[in-house]
């Protein structure tokens, strides 16, 4: 495949590890040494160029959130990498830091750098201990060589980066939830605002950032924001790492530039189904995700594009279900993940998830009446429009797509099953 | 128990340690995986807070334990790309090899069998992680000769 030979990003389809000599031999840290040299407000101003968004889920432009940190009056600032990838279905932070442990700690330097914060911390999911054990060898790996810790190569600017562990909590993946995790207490969401940026870590000014996001700064300030702007589309710059799983034949991480359509990535990059299978829904976003229907791969990779189609690109999770599937089993899974997940906090996501599992155990066991259905509808958009964080507004979209594009199965289930879901709405 | 406890505590920076950071340090020096009462006694004292902050915290996440666990834990990842990978039938192999349920251990305390929401290993679906050791791709039958083999290891 030609998008092999490009010049990506990440370019993971060498599936190599990365060591320090390594990464230097090819120009790695290269990008740090420019950094220090240069005005920071100029490098700064080559990120927002760069249209680089975080890839955590949130896409809120990465350039900015450095700005607001660096423009706090308040000297002690903190930077959080954000490794507690608990999306199912992804696994792309896994491969930085299993594959390219120094690419990501030359970004968190450059970020750090630039938002003037001098510690960090590296929150790392509990079930990750491969990628932990690496992170902890490269992080004293970089101390050795001058590139972490006192006097960062000779430019008077230090950073120390700290290993915390999850303890296996989905829900702290949210940045606030993260910051009382970090602090010691339950991972809950907090209000916002204050922003993180404005009073974070022990309310100091605070970046967080997503491990694949802060992977992406070294190329940008090595290769400038006009290269970068030449992978992906005008909406959305750059790469996307995505994470294959399910009915497919490649399952698998693969990098690709934005702007390329689901289908692509579906049939180019994961060789489509199985033999003699057809592809019968995709799920993208991982379990905060949607469900969509092969008629609909057509969509590009971007930003705009996908939330105009009501898609939700998230962490990057791509999970393909094939003909031999049922959707309600998929869905039941979804619920029963976020009723567990879920912190109990808010009255609309801690009762609206223990509905809608009873009513999708009804509906499988073929229990239910249409007016299950219909109040499965009704309580998830309650859970959509009042929860209090994002755990429970995106709980639902599994729920609320495939009532969408897969009614039928819904409806054969019920007892008194009728052939159009939204007949009595239309009429 | 307070010494082990202290000195854990002590190098994370005493008063100002990070609770949750202890709490699973402390889990991990436990023979059976979990952070007893006399530890919970203990960090409170360590860090000069009340027992009930440190259960908050320890309660609230899935990977603290508060009661004994087997030596060797087995997670069987739960997530859809599992499921549909056949992460049932791994489950009840197992189940029917230890002679346990999810969430229970086997009485001599060697082994715990836990359902975790997702181990981040959806590239070869279904797995299970024993101890720190992520295996995947796995038949039923390949994950029963795991399990032997951490048996035999265990009883040696």
């Amino acid at each position: 495949m030609s998008m092999i030979d490009c010049q990506l990003v990440f370019n993971v389809e060498n599936r190599e590890y990365v060591d320090l000599d390594l990464y230097r031999s090819r120009g790695g840290y290269g990008a740090l040494a420019k950094v220090l040299a240069a005005d920071p407000r100029e490098s700064v101003y080559v990120l927002k160029e760069a249209g680089l968004k975080g890839r955590g889920g949130a896409s809120f432009p990465t350039g900015l959130k450095i700005e607001m940190v660096r423009s706090n009056q308040e000297q002690e600032r903190y930077i959080i990498i954000n490794a507690d990838e608990g999306e199912p279905g992804t696994f792309k932070d896994r491969y930085i830091m299993t594959h390219l442990p120094f690419q990501l700690l030359e970004g968190v330097t450059i970020a750090a750098y630039l938002a003037g914060a001098s510690r960090g911390i590296l929150y790392v999911r509990h079930e990750y201990d491969e990628p932990r054990s690496v992170m902890r060898e490269s992080i004293a790996q970089a101390k050795r060589a001058g590139l972490l810790g006192e006097n960062i190569l000779g430019s008077g600017f230090s950073l120390d980066i700290e290993l915390f562990s999850g303890a296996g909590s989905y829900l702290c993946g949210e940045e606030t939830a993260l910051l009382s995790s970090i602090e010691g207490r339950k991972g809950r969401p907090q209000v916002k605002p204050p922003y993180p940026t404005q009073q974070g870590l022990w309310g100091k000014p605070t970046l967080i950032n997503n491990v694949e996001t802060l992977s992406n700064i070294p190329k940008i300030m090595e290769k400038g924001a006009l290269w970068y702007r030449s992978l992906g589309t005008e909406d959305s710059p750059g790469t996307k790492l995505i994470s294959l799983s399910g009915d497919i034949r490649f399952r698998g991480l693969v990098e690709v530039p934005f702007g390329a359509s689901f289908r692509d990535i579906v049939y180019e990059y994961g060789g489509g189904p199985k033999p003699g299978r057809k592809v019968k829904a995709v799920n993208i976003g991982g379990a905060s995700g949607v469900l969509i229907p092969e008629e609909m791969l057509d969509v590009p990779l971007e930003y705009g594009a996908c939330a105009r189609a009501g898609i939700t690109i998230g962490s990057g999770a791509v999970f393909v279900l094939d003909d031999t599937r049922s959707i309600l089993d998929n869905v039941s899974n979804r619920i029963n993940f976020f009723l567990h997940e879920s912190c109990g906090k808010c009255t609309p996501c801690r009762e609206g998830l223990r509905q809608a599992q009873i009513i999708m155990e009804k509906l499988i066991a073929g229990q239910a009446v249409m007016k299950d259905v219909q109040n499965l509808e009704r309580y998830t958009r309650v859970m959509q429009n009042a929860s209090f964080c994002g755990l429970g507004q995106a709980a639902g979209n599994s729920v609320i797509s495939s009532l969408h594009y897969y009614g039928e199965e819904y409806c054969s289930r019920c007892k008194d099953g009728e052939e159009d879901l939204y007949g009595e709405e239309s009429a | 128990m307070q010494a082990v406890v202290q000195e854990i505590v002590g190098q994370m920076g005493n008063e100002k340690a990070p609770l949750l950071q202890v709490l699973l340090a402390v889990q991990d020096a436990s023979p059976r995986n979990y952070v007893s009462e006399e530890a919970v006694r203990a960090i409170a004292r360590s860090m000069k807070v009340s027992r009930c902050r440190v259960y908050s915290t320890a309660s609230f996440y899935t990977e603290i334990s508060l009661k004994p666990r087997g030596r060797h834990l087995i997670r069987i990842c739960g997530n859809a790309p599992c499921e549909n990978a056949g992460r049932t039938a791994i489950m009840e192999a197992i189940q029917q090899e230890l002679g346990i349920e999810a969430g229970e251990t086997t009485a001599d305390g060697l082994i715990s069998l836990e359902k975790v929401s997702c181990l981040g290993s959806c590239y070869k679906s279904p797995a299970i992680k024993v101890d720190h050791q992520v295996y995947g791709n796995l038949t039923p039958e390949e994950a029963v000769a795991v399990i032997r083999s951490l048996r035999e290891g265990g009883e040696q």
